[in-house]
């Protein structure tokens, strides 16, 4: 099964800047994502139902919506938590139709989670060399016998290890254990652990929660970074309405586990759907 | 590097550990001399640690709950005797084929614990400790109906009957006899061969444990959800853990039978296999040095008890000290205590940490 999935080369962490700052759904390229048609079911319940949308290879896109909309159950979808009742997901063009979760990952897609879901027992480091997992490669008899394998391999994935936390500057963090950082590095932490399985689609779940305004703000800056570096696409969840209208290139608003509407922060901020199901409108003075 | 050599540090301490110890009971049995009853117990000392080190892959490590180690342990020691006894004239070398016959018993149990993991470790929670206690009690009752004999023509075997002793020819000889195990074992165990099984364990589990397939073990553990997301194919790496494991539990059957001269499959039953999982509860999950020490004491506890004519006793004495440990690991009063005695040992350390790491920065 792992094998009809092709694992992707390993991008070098070289920077790279982005030839395309503007949401791009230029025809002739695929888009990175496509959901068409895609729903689920828990029992009678239907939870996510005709969700279609597409997200450019190095567009950062937002999922918003009231609580209990589908947010996080699409992200379950996508990363194959939950097989999808209806619908079909094409990653870069390829049906992730009967993959499980790891070869989700292996073809492309990685997350963080709303209720953060570090190793906790186990260094900042080891957490990310987990996520190299499929990056930095050698048998377990080459490990338990230490053999040359071994040694290269752990040299790679210390240097690797030690340029994502860069990212955050968290070197200086590589020997704590993961589960007794503050609350904000361990978020940035599960943003480096994903993406060190060198992904072409980054699934942030609420990455700015429960951090104050200034932290938010040097977030948006890492977000657009990232994906200027890595030069991949970002689809975030995220109620911080400054983060989403300051970053995303394009807005899904989801209501009741449907689409209600699609568009530039502009157009969603000004939809009266929109107002009515989630923003609120403004007090009449 | 600085996180490295902390960790190696404490890995060699292990070791360190486990050969001065060798060495100085070699040297007090060589001075002032071991009474036969502890010279007995070392053999089985050896035994229990490597199952307890096993064992505690499995629980501390990987994060499942074994309840039938003994059985792996019983599959290591019954085909590891067998082989030995089969090879007694290919191989005139004691130690070669005790190692060949504790390799055969690993290889047994290693294939046990791939076949009982298939089904199991897909799944999530507890279901793993219902089917290996059920493992074990099947592999009890299986041992106890298998007869298995060898003659020239090569290897006979019967289930529930015994037609194998009617069916050997001259010079065959009855491997295992069903209800009466295995009997007029040559004792070829000793205490150098368990101390080498001891570090050999050490070494694997160690190193294993700072391996990328350690890490993902540990990553299982901690959050399969998580685990999964990132590429980790969980199912894959707690079999690995299992399967190691269960070697390591047949090397040490196979080890432990050869100290004695008859065994039979009650031997390992749902006690040894609670009684191991103790060793590792006692010595804390996912401590070795823990396992190592408790392993080493509750092995020696019945004998020692038996000096004061307390034997009948011992399971009395295990609950206690069970319950001992667990009120002393959770009063904060005596852990306050702990902490200031400690404490003033430490006061120098801190010191210490801090130029290392300006050393290194």
């Amino acid at each position: 099964m792992a094998d009809r999935v092709q694992r992707r080369p390993a991008t070098k962490l070289v920077p790279v800047p982005s030839t395309n700052k503007i949401p791009e759904r230029d025809v002739d390229k695929t888009p990175i994502l496509e959901c068409r048609h895609l729903g689920i079911d828990f029992g009678g319940l239907t939870a996510v139902n005709e969700f279609n949308m597409a997200i450019g290879r190095t567009e950062i896109a937002g999922l918003i919506g009231p609580n209990g909309a589908g947010k996080t159950t699409v992200f379950n979808l996508l990363t194959k938590v939950y097989q999808p009742t209806r619908g079909t997901i094409l990653l870069d063009g390829l049906d992730t139709h009967s993959m499980n979760s790891v070869q989700v990952n292996r073809a492309g897609i990685a997350r963080t989670f709303q209720n953060i879901r570090l190793f906790g027992n186990l260094s900042v480091e080891d957490n990310v060399k987990v996520g190299l997992h499929n990056q930095v490669r050698y048998g377990m008899f080459q490990g338990v016998c230490r053999l040359p394998g071994y040694w290269r391999g752990e040299r790679v994935a210390h240097e690797r290890a030690m340029e994502l936390l860069s990212i955050f500057d968290m070197q200086d963090l590589a020997d704590h254990q993961a589960g007794s950082l503050p609350y904000g590095a361990q978020r940035r932490l599960e943003i480096v652990r994903a993406l060190a399985t060198n992904p072409s689609l980054l699934l942030l779940d609420e990455p700015a929660a429960g951090m104050n305004p200034s932290e938010t703000a040097e977030l948006m800056d890492n977000i657009v970074k990232i994906r200027d570096t890595f030069h991949i696409a970002v689809l975030l969840i995220e109620h911080d309405m400054s983060l989403v209208m300051g970053i995303c290139e394009g807005i899904c608003v989801l209501n009741f586990g449907e689409i209600i509407a699609k568009g530039t922060p502009e157009e969603i901020k000004n939809d009266p759907q929109v107002i009515e199901a989630y923003l609120g409108k403004k007090r009449e003075v | 590097m600085k996180r490295m050599t902390k960790k190696n540090r404490a890995n060699f301490l292990t070791y360190g550990g486990v050969i001065l110890a060798y060495l100085l009971i070699r040297v007090y049995d060589g001075t002032v001399g071991l009474s036969s009853m502890i010279q007995g117990l070392l053999v089985p000392i050896c035994a229990y640690v490597t199952m307890a080190l096993a064992l505690n892959l499995v629980v501390g490590v990987s994060g499942e709950l074994s309840l039938g180690h003994a059985g792996f342990m019983s599959v290591g020691a019954f085909s590891g005797t067998a082989a030995a006894i089969a090879l007694q004239n290919a191989i005139p070398l004691a130690p070669l084929r005790l190692a060949v016959a504790m390799a055969i018993g690993a290889a047994f149990a290693a294939l046990a614990g791939f076949l009982i993991g298939i089904p199991v470790l897909r799944l999530n929670g507890d279901y793993l400790a219902i089917v290996t206690l059920a493992f074990g009690e099947i592999i009890k009752s299986v041992f106890n109906n298998l007869y298995v004999g060898l003659d020239a023509k090569g290897f006979h075997f019967s289930f529930l009957n015994d037609t194998v002793s009617s069916r050997l020819g001259a010079g065959g000889k009855l491997l295992i006899g069903g209800p009466m195990g295995i009997s007029g074992i040559k004792i070829i165990s000793s205490f150098t061969a368990g101390i080498i099984l001891v570090l050999l364990t050490l070494v694997i589990i160690f190193n294993l444990v700072n391996s990328r397939a350690g890490r993902a073990i540990m990553a299982a553990r901690d959050n399969r959800i998580a685990a999964e997301s990132v590429g980790v194919n969980v199912t894959k790496y707690k079999m690995m853990a299992f399967v190691t494991s269960a070697a390591l539990a047949g090397a040490a059957g196979g080890l432990y039978t050869m100290s004695l001269s008859t065994v039979v499959a009650n031997k390992f039953d749902f006690n040894t296999s609670i009684l191991i999982l103790v060793f590792v509860v006692l010595g804390g999950m996912g401590n070795m040095w823990g396992s190592i020490l408790s392993a080493s004491f509750l092995t020696l506890l019945p004998e020692l008890l038996r000096k004061f004519n307390l034997d009948q006793y011992r399971m009395l004495v295990y609950a206690i000290v069970l319950i001992i440990v667990m009120v002393v690991t959770n009063s904060p009063f005596l852990q306050q205590l702990v902490e200031n005695v400690t404490g003033r040992f430490k006061k120098e350390a801190p010191a210490e940490a801090e130029e290392g790491g300006e050393g290194n920065g």
